[in-house]
């Protein structure tokens, strides 16, 4: 849920990056982190296990500059993808304004990517959300490797409501910053729409 | 969105950092934060200087999350008061009214007794103006403003 702060003139939202486990959420936010401004971010957290899979979650505040005097903060998040941290995917999905699905594009993959998309959409219902109305993007990682799955073929599982969607490759950076972009203009004319 | 959002106003803000203050001198303590429930810090007060406050407000709130998870798992509702002792500084970390976390930075000028009590206070003063402002999110007047004059190219122009 957004943070409007009249006397700070802020307004805070949440972003969530989601997607099956090793997809490359976490990626994301180092990117996005490594390019960003120094004065335009906070620390990045990552509460992770010894073999650097997220246990928790990541954090990455971002300020982005001014609307109509007041600073914009995005505050991203990503979920742990190993099935088994459910509980802690749930947590992280309260209060959230825009959400990132993450897909690892290679063949192998592709059951693990459904599982997640429905496991997202069943935590959102259970909340009360529906993905209808939370401000979404789709992207279609590792897009460097060789194996992968025609876009296509991921846009017909993995993007059936035709949201805004992004091939990738975090690792060298590519993608990430249009998904970026992209999510919080949604959030933002979302919250417009609010009005 | 099935959620609007949390919109906070001057004079609720001036109520709220004055009584943050107030617990931060009587309770002998060294910071004093507000968090909403979402991991935003609404307000703090005290010696912040080397400590990073928006990290420390998200993992607050993941932590009252986590253990709010675990509450539920054996038939509690929330746990609504968390202590971490420390070798040399200690938190005390409650819940207010449900909505927002109210976080206690103290050492061995204080104590945990005199927290909890000034603590247990304050609560009292901050629910009392967490309700103002959930009423006046309710009746919805200058924010719709505000949001409803964003424009295209407001938002287009953050990322030039
Ligand atoms: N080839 C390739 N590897 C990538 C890409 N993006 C991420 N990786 C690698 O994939 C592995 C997992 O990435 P993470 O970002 O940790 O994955 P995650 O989604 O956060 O995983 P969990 O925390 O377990 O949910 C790492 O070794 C990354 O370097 C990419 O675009 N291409
Ligand atoms: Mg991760």
């Amino acid at each position: 849920m957004s943070f409007i702060n009249y006397s700070s003139r802020e307004i805070n939202c949440k972003i969530v990056y989601y997607g099956p486990g090793l997809c490359g959420k976490t990626t994301n936010l180092q990117v996005i982190y490594k390019k960003t401004r120094p004065e335009a971010k906070g620390k990045m957290i990552t509460l992770a296990t010894e073999t650097e899979r997220t246990l928790f979650f990541d954090f990455l505040p971002l300020a982005l500059g001014d609307i109509k005097g007041f600073k914009t903060r995005f505050h991203l998040y990503t979920v742990p993808g190993q099935i088994f941290y459910d509980a802690s995917r749930k947590l992280i999905l309260k209060g959230v304004d825009g959400i990132v699905y993450v897909a690892d594009s290679q063949i192998e993959r592709m059951d693990a990517n459904i599982e997640s998309f429905d496991n997202m959409k069943l935590n959102l219902d259970e909340q009360g959300y529906s993905l209808k109305q939370i401000p979404y993007v789709v992207q279609y990682n590792k897009r460097d490797l060789p194996n992968v799955i025609p876009i296509d073929e991921l846009k017909q599982a993995l993007n059936p409501d035709g949201v805004p969607d992004f091939e990738a490759a975090a690792r060298d950076g590519i993608g990430v910053f249009e998904t970026l972009k992209t999510v919080v203009k949604l959030v933002l004319i979302e919250l417009k729409k609010s009005a | 969105m099935s959620q609007s959002a949390f919109v906070m106003h001057e004079e609720e803000y001036g109520e709220i950092t004055a009584v943050v203050e107030r617990l931060l001198r009587e309770a002998n303590a060294k910071c004093v934060y507000l968090v909403d429930k979402d991991g935003q810090l609404i307000a703090s007060s005290g010696d912040i200087k080397e400590i990073d406050v928006t990290s420390l407000a998200s993992l607050t709130a993941g932590n009252i999350a986590a253990t709010g998870g675990m509450a539920k798992l054996i038939g509690e509702k929330e746990f609504s008061v968390l202590f971490h002792e420390g070798e040399r500084d200690n938190l005390h970390i409650s819940v207010v009214g449900q909505r927002v976390i109210l976080v206690v930075i103290f050492d061995k000028r204080s104590s945990i007794g005199l927290v909890r009590l000034r603590v247990k206070k304050a609560s009292d003063d901050l629910a009392r103006t967490i309700q103002k402002l959930v009423s006046k999110m309710e009746a919805v007047t200058e924010e719709a403003s505000l949001l409803e004059q964003i424009t295209d190219d407001d938002i287009e122009k953050l990322f030039s």
